[in-house]
């Protein structure tokens, strides 16, 4: 046995019994739906900067964006805008929505919306795309550890590697029943702490190695020049567009996941929140610099079947094994932390939006429910990457990115205003929907649409073109359901909470 | 500052970094690193100070 694989088994076996000893964190009734979904909503700012640390910058991101990079070139820097402006939207609006939600007992997004427009079926749309958007998501966090245990100890385990993924799967999903929240929330401190050292020791060693950073853009410029599909280590003047649009309509949709929310409502305050937005970037300043290993694999001449083992195979090249241990446990524990809170993200949805409804006296009801879905939610997943192939669990990803975009009006624009009649904001999510798949099979599960406008062609993030038809659907019949007299919904949040 | 002056702040970083002809370049260079990226990385930073600013304004008008 090497030692990379000796440092990585310990390094996930410890964690495991973190999650599972989770249950005994805080004195806690694990039976109540808001202790086992929220940790009880307690968590201060150190907690809550670890656990929406490991849960927004997952295993996949750091496998993934580097790889885009190595693909591609400048496009996949996309990664550092969007993590940048989202903390300004973080600060503003999530924000007030934990303060409503904190007043009104919200575990979900499909909450707030069932109470603030009173309209059961906007309530189950939005809990469905939640759930649509989160269970692509937990099957490429398992993708991104397969390619760790494909290359862990120099490929000690790659013959059993599904095995490996079924296992660590299986327990992850006990420990979230048993733990909840409690349980990613521990272990992200080591998954942070040894993400941290890992990115560190990378990018001051493997550049220096290279002959300098000078050295590595130039090469891979030329190298990139010289594909097939040549890349460019600058914005061709027809990505610009794309580039920004990807950017802007991630930034929108990031806190809009399952995931995202249940990771914001564990906070015990509003400030909790806001400090946090100011803290956070530090994580993307990490990605940042992760996203410049893209240049370094391919300055480095790697070359790879699938991109996504960049990043495993520059940890093997430039460090001694027990290091790339290191690195490999990183990633993989990197991917359990974020899958948990899918999990459990999804399974508060189903639980409470879509196999009931949302009421204020909800929450300090049973956690049995939510707990037996969470299971269900992981067994799904886990039979999604090992019997569907990996390139549609990308494409079903992708379009979920589009489709949770399309809650935007409801969820983000529904905390400030009631201006939108909730039948239009139906048609609107329905007609967004709808555009996002037809655009995204016309392109072949791209991320960006040729859009014809104005005698000129503007590539474009699919996203945010399907989020603004949207928007002009709901805009126009908001007007017109109100003149025919269709009565809105109730509003349930209190004047107060809203002004 | 104004009641909520300080909102204007939080959307330096949008203009900044969503209009990509401001920085696609390659000169001038950083420890070798091009225009485009240090720059963008740059506004990671910045955009962590403007928000802790409007932090301990925010907080300051609550109390």
């Amino acid at each position: 046995m090497s030692a990379g694989l000796i440092v990585f088994t310990v390094l996930v076996a410890g964690v495991t019994l973190l999650g599972f000893a989770a249950a005994r964190w805080g004195k806690a009734d694990l039976a109540r739906f808001d202790e086992w979904a929220l940790g009880g909503r307690r968590f201060g700012t150190a907690v809550a900067w670890f656990l929406l640390g490991g849960d927004l910058y997952t295993a996949y991101t750091f496998i993934a964006v580097p790889a885009l990079v190595y693909g591609v070139g400048a496009l996949g820097f996309f990664a550092v805008p969007y993590a940048t402006i989202a903390y300004p939207i973080v600060f503003v609006v999530l924000a007030r929505f934990w303060s409503v939600a904190k007043r009104r007992g919200y575990l979900t997004a499909a909450d707030f919306v069932a109470d603030r427009f009173g309209s059961r079926s906007l309530e189950i749309a939005i809990a469905l795309t939640g759930i649509l958007g989160a269970l692509p998501y937990i099957a490429l966090q398992l993708v991104g550890m397969r390619t760790v245990l494909e290359y862990v100890g120099g490929g000690a385990i790659a013959a059993s590697s599904t095995a490996a993924l079924a296992v660590a799967f299986i327990v992850l999903a006990a420990y979230t029943y048993t733990s909840g929240l409690r349980a990613p929330a521990l272990i992200a401190f080591v998954k942070d702490t040894l993400i941290y050292i890992a990115v560190i020791a990378a990018i001051t060693v493997i550049p220096a190695r290279l002959g300098g950073w000078g050295a590595v853009f130039d090469r891979a410029a030329s190298v990139l020049a010289a594909r097939p599909h040549p890349g460019s280590i600058l914005l061709p003047r027809g990505l610009m567009v794309a580039y920004a649009t990807m950017a802007f309509g991630s930034s929108l949709s990031l806190f809009l996941y399952p995931h995202s929310i249940t990771s914001l409502l564990s906070a015990k305050s509003e400030a909790v929140i806001r400090r946090n937005a100011a803290l956070l970037p530090a994580y993307s300043l990490l990605l940042g610099l992760i996203a410049l290993l893209g240049f370094c694999g391919i300055a480095a001449g790697i070359v790879v079947k699938d991109s996504n083992a960049v990043v495993p195979r520059l940890f093997a090249t430039f460090f001694p094994d027990w290091f790339a241990g290191v690195a490999d446990a990183a990633i993989a524990i990197g991917a359990l932390v974020p899958a948990a809170i899918m999990a459990i993200g999804a399974a508060n949805l189903f639980a409470s939006n879509v196999f009931s409804r949302y009421s204020p006296q909800r929450i300090s009801s049973a956690a049995r429910p939510a707990k037996g879905i969470a299971l269900a939610v992981c067994a799904f997943s886990l039979a999604f990457v090992l019997f569907v192939k990996v390139q549609y669990a990308i494409y079903f990803q992708l379009l979920g990115g589009a489709w949770m975009l399309q809650v935007f009006p409801a969820v983000a624009l529904g905390l400030y205003t009631r201006w939108f009649h909730p039948r239009a904001l139906l048609l609107g999510w329905l007609v967004g929907m709808i555009a996002a798949t037809a655009m995204a099979i016309q392109t072949g599960f791209t991320p960006n649409y040729p859009l014809h406008l104005f005698h000129t062609t503007l590539l474009g993030f699919i996203a945010l073109y399907a989020l603004a038809l949207n928007l002009i659907v709901a805009a126009i019949t908001s007007p017109l359901l109100r003149s025919l007299r269709i009565p809105a919904g109730a509003d349930g949040t209190i004047a107060a909470d809203a002004a | 500052m104004g009641k909520r002056a300080w909102y204007l702040l939080l959307f330096a970083p949008f203009v900044g970094t969503l209009w990509p002809p401001l920085y696609d370049r390659i000169e001038p260079r950083l420890w070798g690193i091009p225009f485009f990226y240090w720059y963008q990385l740059s506004w990671v930073i910045l955009t962590s100070a403007l928000l802790g600013i409007a932090y301990l304004a925010h907080r300051e008008r609550a109390s």
